[in-house]
């Protein structure tokens, strides 16, 4: 029960920051007033970051783990890339590193 | 302009989308249900929290429940790029009355790119029944594709193990897109080594929030400087268009 607490509160956190980032060139810069140029720059830079962030995000438990999970999951994210820089279809470079990955970890 | 004629064109101009949507909103709906939620779950995650990567990291907040402040700044910097979103519609959305929060509400990457589109040659007020189904049409892709893959999960008699690492391979997906676009590597650069740092001086359960400050202190110092060389040179951007 306290976890479903949670959980809402957690989603409804998201939801709100989500719609206040959708929400502030319209609160902010709806009238004349440029956007700051340190903002502008900023914002170029932070998606990329911001990304890369994730992905180590997302690995930190089986890079963390044992060696076997640690291997798995950075054959996976190399094969992911590869694929991505071969194809640059995000449908076929998500079904191949995830297909590769779970048949993977139930090998090894 | 007709409804029926405004609906057939949105649906035509979010054909790609659709597709994109049903494909993605699948992958994050059997991840949730993986994670032990159930479709109702994903049905009102994809109504209310509608957003493409921070509905992936929101599962894992869901399995790990960080601070809700944790929670706040990730999202906020996982949509910093919503900033600029808008700024192109600021009009464009105003005029379209009572649909207009809900423009900006629904205004995700792929129905922003559809918007920018439409800019060029229906950029007039007739279309902004257009606009808004392609708003509500990309919405509802969404949500169709969420809860249909967390039934598929719940139905199917497949172990989705490691089927999480979806997640990681659509962040991997977007790097490496940004990577082969941009002209300069140092944000990544910089949040990777940032992140190892972070994972190793935190642990695996702490990491992220540190990581994410220390980037965005790194990337708006940089910025700076660049903001203050550049006034020599002064040059300016136009904002549409990925």
């Amino acid at each position: 029960m306290n976890d479903t607490l949670n959980a809402i509160l957690i989603i409804a956190v998201v939801a709100a920051v989500t719609f206040f980032t959708r929400a502030v060139p319209f609160i902010l810069f709806g009238g004349k007033r440029r956007m700051p140029e340190i903002v502008r720059r900023l914002a170029g830079y932070l998606p990329a970051g911001i990304m890369a962030a994730l992905v180590v995000y997302c690995v930190k438990d089986d890079i963390t783990g044992s060696a076997a999970s640690a291997a798995v999951s950075l054959f996976a994210v190399a094969l992911t890339a590869a694929l991505h820089i071969w194809k640059r279809n995000s449908i076929i470079s998500i079904l191949g590193g995830t297909a590769v990955y779970m048949v993977l970890i139930r090998l090894i | 302009m007709e409804t029926a004629v405004a609906l057939k064109l949105a649906f035509k101009k979010t054909f790609p989308v659709l597709c994109g949507y049903l494909f993605m909103g699948m992958a994050f709906g059997i991840l949730l249900n993986e994670a032990g939620y159930g479709f109702l779950w994903a049905f009102f995650i994809s109504l209310f929290a509608y957003s493409g990567s921070m509905q992936f990291v929101l599962v894992e907040f869901l399995i790990s429940f960080p601070s809700l402040v944790t929670a706040a700044l990730t999202t906020l910097l996982v949509n910093a790029r919503h900033i600029f979103y808008g700024l192109n519609f600021t009009g464009i959305f105003r005029r379209m009355g009572k649909a207009y929060p809900y423009m900006i509400f629904s205004l995700t990457d792929e129905t922003y790119s559809v918007n920018c589109a439409m800019l060029a040659a229906e950029k007039d007020e007739k279309y902004d029944k257009c606009r808004f189904f392609v708003n509500l049409l990309d919405h509802c892709y969404w949500v169709t594709g969420c809860t249909a893959g967390c039934l598929i999960g719940e139905l199917l008699p497949f172990d989705f193990t490691g089927v999480e690492f979806a997640m990681t391979a659509l962040f991997v997906t977007i790097v490496v897109e940004q990577w082969l676009n941009g002209k300069t590597h140092f944000p990544a650069v910089t949040a990777v080594a940032v992140s190892l740092i972070c994972l190793a001086l935190f642990g695996a359960d702490a990491f992220l929030l540190p990581a994410l400050i220390l980037i965005s202190a790194a990337l708006t110092a940089v910025s700076g400087v660049e903001k203050r060389k550049e006034k020599k040179s002064g040059s300016k951007e136009d904002t549409c268009g990925e």
